[in-house]
């Protein structure tokens, strides 16, 4: 079995906002572009244009119906993905080594040279965050896009997930959560930032910023009061107020 | 940051970035194309772009797998077995192209008319509707007439622009935001982006909608409207805030008609027309000398309560009409909450929330300015509260009235073309006056005597033949839709086989889906493309069709010509067309072929330019009868639409060296685009801004970069005096009449202030037989059949059930996995169904085009699209049901023609399971074969 960081010197991680994610998809979609392309085999695609097309996606966005007693129904979308857990679950349950997490940042990766496929570690995350290559049959995950955060070939405003970088709402936040004066410590400090499933015991590093209250009517908001009744009245009111302004 | 693996840090994206733009959906934002050894390996939104500022999509991003989908077309087809069946014989460009050549010519030579051309989600309709105009035939439209025409045409009449492309909130100002009748998309992500401003700034949003996916779902508040009733809601929210005197009165005054004077005399024949001056200006009272001027006189300050008796005639101002109007109590909450399906109290509430955001919150920019008057004006008035609306409230029959609606609640609250309201985009604002009226005179060998889109004004501008028959196939401008700026692309096949009014010889289409998601009443319309006359022959004679990709409409063409990928190819993004401007700054963009096609296959604008010179078309040859264009890129840098002005504003040439807007071809143009970014893109100057259409110094720069060639000053229309004109005459009066049966709805409809009526299919489909509305939505994944084809797409989107409210599924006792059958008047079909309880309670809905033909898209034979999956389009027909009076009425709009696809109603019960939905059409073969089993995308390997 493979051991944990007792330390971690930063917390990277995803701020994700679920006022304000849309259920676009983009994060999606560029991530499977980006980590197609990079990090370890192509995200493989089974069956891609027949009747049961399995992928390995490294990052879904979810959908949740909520129904309030005393308000319309709501829908949340919900994106998840790896949440780089402090006490993750997913790295001590594997045989090889293979899933690690770093000690410098936090990420926790698969070294796909060592990965034997035997799904312990899909089986351990209780987030169902990790999915099996249905082609390569190595196990895939967030990278947090480590061949990006550091990337020198990269100019370096998109030393960032693709995710992040690609979000068209502005939904989700990338840095180090251990640092409490980062912009993502700041979002979870203002908007009351959770923890995902907190009594699996994981802590995990990403956090999510809940959804504002919906469907309150603004009391600020005067009532309107007629300014006279009847048509005449308002040609009225109209005479007088455009001699004021007139 | 090393952890002693073996990982590569710093891979870089690709050996070399292309900058150009996405054709994934109609947004056209701009993105970065890394490429590997020549070969695409990652895409991108492009930071630097007007219209994403660097992100992109699910669709963007998954270009790649557009790009190389396995259904795209190889090489020109010929078809060999029946038309639908999909079997085809490869056959070079050469014949296709003179074969195409000799047909086109021969009924060029004979009847122009016998053409008809419609272009689909086209980006270069200025080209194509140029080269129709060329050929000569009336029969050219794109696919607006079953989009959003209601829209475009209500904000161009009424304001000079509309929503999307012709304007967008000011996000950075705004604070309060209300949304009407828009999915998840139009434009996506523009949309995206300001709503995620608004939440960071803790702006509230409204959302109106009967369901509340994507942005209604992060709605701060949201109103499940009932479906068809928004402008009736809109007219009521108008009522409150003209009862509380909530209105901008300084703005109505100043910038819009309602000042103008109206007749009033029901014993003139001009009774609802506005009073002019000699020079045909609009007359106002000016309220400093209580005498009558011309609105635009310097110095005067219009009179909204204005009232004129001359020789004889009473006039009152166009105010003191809405007011008469609007403040009747048919409009309050109380009376139209039941109807609309929304509590009195809350009409109220929100009513009071638009006044607050407009008037108390309402600030100033210290920028002075001066109007078109002449009065210079020392700072900007804000006034925060913005709108956005698109199909929900644009394709109903009643769209074009609550388009209307819609503008009215804006103009009245002052907050158009101000800081914190709606903006337009260059080169809007535009009137509709600045339009070219429409044009369908045809002579054979002649090209048409005009641009064939356009606005009318009144019954002169109708497109009808002498004997007053309608001239165009698709019976746009005449008295059955005479606003339909767009075309009626929906009646095209309709109209063709039944010979009404016409017949046609060839129906040559690109990238529109009309054998499938893109024609109401589809397995009707599959039987008309292959329904035979007496003879054996086609009746629909000959079909030629461009298409990039093996799409259903494919199956039914005699000819294909194979069009590229959208990163295999030229296009512009022009001001010409539909461009991609910012409220701040104007801007323009091109595509360009960042990778070779690796098929046999040619862009569609090139093949049309080499059509228009082996045509001898005007415009595409020189004198001596040589091919002008080498292709749409030598097009693209030399046509000239007006002296100096072209498809492309960037890097032209001036007197003095480049110049951007006019100036004279540049062959050096696109290379300029490439290297900037794939655009152009210029700041409007700071004093320009704001009120548009009243600012000197916007109408200025306007003619200095070539968008008019004059100012053109105008006054919003709350009174539409083109639609009084119909009325008049379907009153009686004129010479031009329409026929009788047309003339009481066009009485009722036709109304020059904004109304509501009850959508059309209501009087056909009895509300208790059929009690359910039934709504189709774009998912923002997807843009319309496109994306099945894409290996990631299509594992987001690979299933379509229909949603069902909570009261409906409760009482037909439905549970997970069930089947349901849905009814309308015209037809049946059997679908899987899922429970959503975020929904309107008599409204279902399905996600729009994810279902398939089997045979198509290069899907398998069990994929789940041409299984389960499923279209409305079954249940929707072109056609309202027959009255008896042997008339063909259409399902649109009766102004503006457009598709009134969400007028469904429909009856639902609950029916076995079924292994695939119903109908289950007959597939199509394929030529291009299935896409391979397994996908594992990486070049760089």
């Amino acid at each position: 079995m493979t051991d944990l960081p007792t330390h971690t010197d930063r917390k990277l991680g995803l701020v994700i906002d679920l006022d304000t994610c849309v259920g676009c998809h983009a994060c999606v979609v560029a991530c499977k572009g980006w980590n197609t392309e990079n990090y370890g085999a192509p995200l493989g695609d089974a069956d891609a244009y027949g009747a049961d097309p399995v992928g390995a996606f490294l990052n879904r966005v979810h959908t949740f119906e909520i129904q309030p007693d005393d308000a319309p129904a709501q829908i949340v979308h919900f994106p998840k993905s790896c949440l780089h857990c402090d006490d993750a679950p997913c790295v001590t349950v594997c045989p090889t080594g293979a899933s690690y997490k770093r000690s410098e940042d936090g990420i926790v990766l698969v070294n796909e040279s060592t990965c034997i496929g035997c799904g312990l570690c899909a089986w351990a995350c209780p987030y169902g965050a990790r999915e099996q290559d249905p082609v390569e049959k190595v196990m895939k995950k967030c990278t947090l896009c480590v061949d990006r955060i550091y990337n020198e070939a990269l100019p370096e405003i998109d030393r960032t997930p693709a995710c992040v970088r690609t979000c068209p709402a502005g939904a989700r936040h990338f840095g180090d959560l251990s640092d409490p004066e980062s912009d993502v410590s700041q979002l979870v400090e203002e908007r009351g930032g959770f923890d995902l499933m907190p009594e699996q015991g994981t802590r995990p590093v990403n956090k999510y910023l809940p959804p504002r209250p919906r469907d309150e009517i603004d009391v600020l908001a005067p009532f309107l009061a007629p300014v006279d009744d009847g048509p005449k009245g308002f040609l009225g009111w109209l005479d007088r107020t455009l001699d004021r302004i007139g | 940051m090393k952890d002693g693996h073996d990982i590569d840090y710093d891979p870089a994206p690709g050996d070399r970035v292309a900058k150009t733009t996405c054709y994934m959906c109609a947004c056209r934002c701009g993105i970065d194309v890394h490429l590997k050894d020549g070969e695409v390996a990652y895409i991108e939104g492009n930071r630097d772009h007007p219209v994403n500022r660097g992100v992109l999509c699910a669709k963007g991003s998954a270009g790649i797998m557009q790009h190389l989908s396995p259904a795209r077309l190889r090489a020109p087809l010929r078809r060999t077995g029946p038309r639908g069946s999909g079997q085809f014989e490869e056959i070079s460009w050469e014949e296709a192209l003179s074969e195409v050549t000799e047909r086109l010519a021969a009924i060029r030579k004979f009847g122009p008319e016998k053409l008809a051309f419609f272009t689909g989600r086209d980006q270069s309709q200025s080209f194509t509707g140029f080269w129709a105009q060329a050929f000569g035939t009336p029969n050219y439209a794109a696919h607006g007439g079953f989009c959003s025409v209601n829209m475009a045409a209500a904000g161009i009449t009424t304001m000079g622009g509309a929503f999307w492309e012709f304007g967008q909130p000011d996000w950075e100002r705004t604070e309060l935001f209300m949304l009407f009748g828009v999915a998840e998309d139009h434009d996506s992500n523009p949309i995206k982006m300001g709503l995620g401003r608004l939440k960071e700034r803790g702006v509230k949003v409204i959302g109106v909608n009967p369901i509340r996916t994507g942005y209604n779902a992060i709605a701060d508040e949201w109103v499940g409207i009932t479906p068809g009733t928004d402008g009736l809601f809109i007219l009521s929210l108008v009522h409150c805030l003209l009862r509380a005197g909530k209105i901008d009165l300084d703005y109505l005054a100043r910038f819009t008609d309602a000042p103008v004077l109206v007749n009033e005399d029901a014993a003139s024949d001009d009774l609802g027309l506005l009073l002019r001056t000699e020079d045909d200006r609009h007359m106002v009272i000016d309220r400093r000398t209580g005498k009558p001027a011309p609105f635009d006189a310097e110095g005067i300050l219009p009179d909204l309560g204005g009232k004129l008796r001359r020789r004889g005639t009473t006039h009152r101002s166009v105010f003191q009409m809405i007011a008469g109007r609007y403040l009747a109590k048919e409009y309050a909450p109380e009376i139209v909450g039941p109807q609309v399906g929304i509590e009195p109290e809350r009409i109220h509430a929100i009513a009071a929330e638009l006044a607050h955001a407009a008037f108390d919150k309402s600030f100033e920019i210290a920028q002075p300015w001066t109007d078109f008057r002449g009065e210079r004006h020392e700072t900007m008035r804000g006034r925060p509260v913005s709108f956005h609306a698109m199909r929900g409230i644009s394709a109903h029959s009643n769209g074009f009235q609550t388009c209307r609606a819609l503008h009215l609640l804006q103009i009245l609250l002052g907050s158009v073309e101000v800081p914190g309201g709606f903006r337009f985009k260059p080169p809007y604002p535009k009137p509709a006056r600045a339009h070219p009226k429409p044009h369908a005179k045809c002579e054979p060998g002649e090209p048409l005597d005009g641009p064939h889109l356009g606005f009318v004004h009144g019954p002169d501008d109708l497109c009808l033949r002498e004997d007053g028959s309608p001239a165009r196939i698709d019976k746009a401008f005449t008295w059955e839709n005479p606003l339909s700026a767009h075309g009626l692309m929906h009646m095209l096949i309709s109209n063709a086989h039944a010979g009404d009014p016409y017949e046609i010889d060839t129906l040559f289409l690109y990238m529109a889906n009309m054998a499938w998601n893109s024609s109401m009443n589809t397995s009707g319309v599959m039987a008309m493309l292959t329904d035979t006359n007496e003879h054996g022959d086609y009746v629909i004679p000959n079909i030629i069709y461009s298409d990039a990709y093996s799409s259903e409409m494919v199956a039914f063409a005699d000819i294909v010509l194979p069009d590229t990928t959208y990163l295999e190819r030229y296009d512009c993004i022009s001001l010409l067309d539909r461009p991609i401007c910012e409220a701040d700054a104007v801007a323009d963009a091109i595509r360009w072929p960042v990778v070779e096609p690796d098929r046999d296959v040619r862009a569609f604008q090139s093949v049309l330019v080499d059509l228009g010179a082996r045509l001898g078309l005007p415009g595409f040859v020189e004198e001596d009868g040589s091919p002008r264009y080498a292709d749409y890129a030598d097009y693209m840098m030399n046509h000239e639409r007006r002296p100096g002005v072209g498809p492309l504003a960037g890097w032209r040439l001036g007197p003095n060296g480049i110049s951007h807007g006019r100036g004279l071809p540049n062959g050096a143009q696109l290379d300029e685009y490439i290297r900037h970014g794939g655009f152009w893109h210029a700041p409007i100057p700071e004093e320009a801004r704001f009120y548009k259409p009243w600012n000197r110094a916007y109408q200025d720069w306007a003619v200095e970069t070539g968008l008019f060639d004059a100012p053109c000053p105008y006054l919003f229309s709350l009174w539409s005096e083109p639609l009084r004109r119909f009325q008049l005459a379907a009153e009686g009066i004129g010479t031009r009449q329409p026929p009788d049966h047309l003339r009481a709805r066009i009485r009722a409809t036709h109304d020059p202030l904004p109304i509501w009526y009850p959508p059309m299919e209501d009087g056909h489909a009895d509300p208790v037989e059929f009690p359910l509305h039934a709504l189709t939505q774009r998912p923002m994944a997807m843009y319309h059949s496109w994306g099945g084809q894409n290996a990631w797409l299509r594992q987001i989107h690979g299933m379509n059930p229909l949603y069902v409210p909570t009261k409906w599924w409760v009482g037909c006792g439905f549970a997970e996995g069930d089947w349901a059958r849905l009814r309308s008047v015209h037809g049946e079909i059997t679908v899987p169904v899922a429970h959503m309880a975020a929904l309107n309670e008599d409204t279902v809905w399905t996600w729009n085009a994810i279902g398939k033909r089997r045979g198509a898209w290069a899907l398998g034979d069990d994929a789940p699209e041409g299984k389960e999956g499923f279209l409305l389009n079954h249940l929707i027909h072109e056609l309202l049901p027959p009255r008896g009076d042997g008339l063909r009425w259409t399902n649109s709009d009766p102004i503006t023609g457009q598709a009134a696809w969400f007028d469904l109603r429909v009856a639902i019960e609950k029916v076995p399971a079924s292994e695939a939905s119903h109908p289950r059409l007959r597939p199509q073969e394929s030529p291009v074969g299935c896409g391979p089993a397994d996908v594992t995308q990486k070049v760089g390997r």
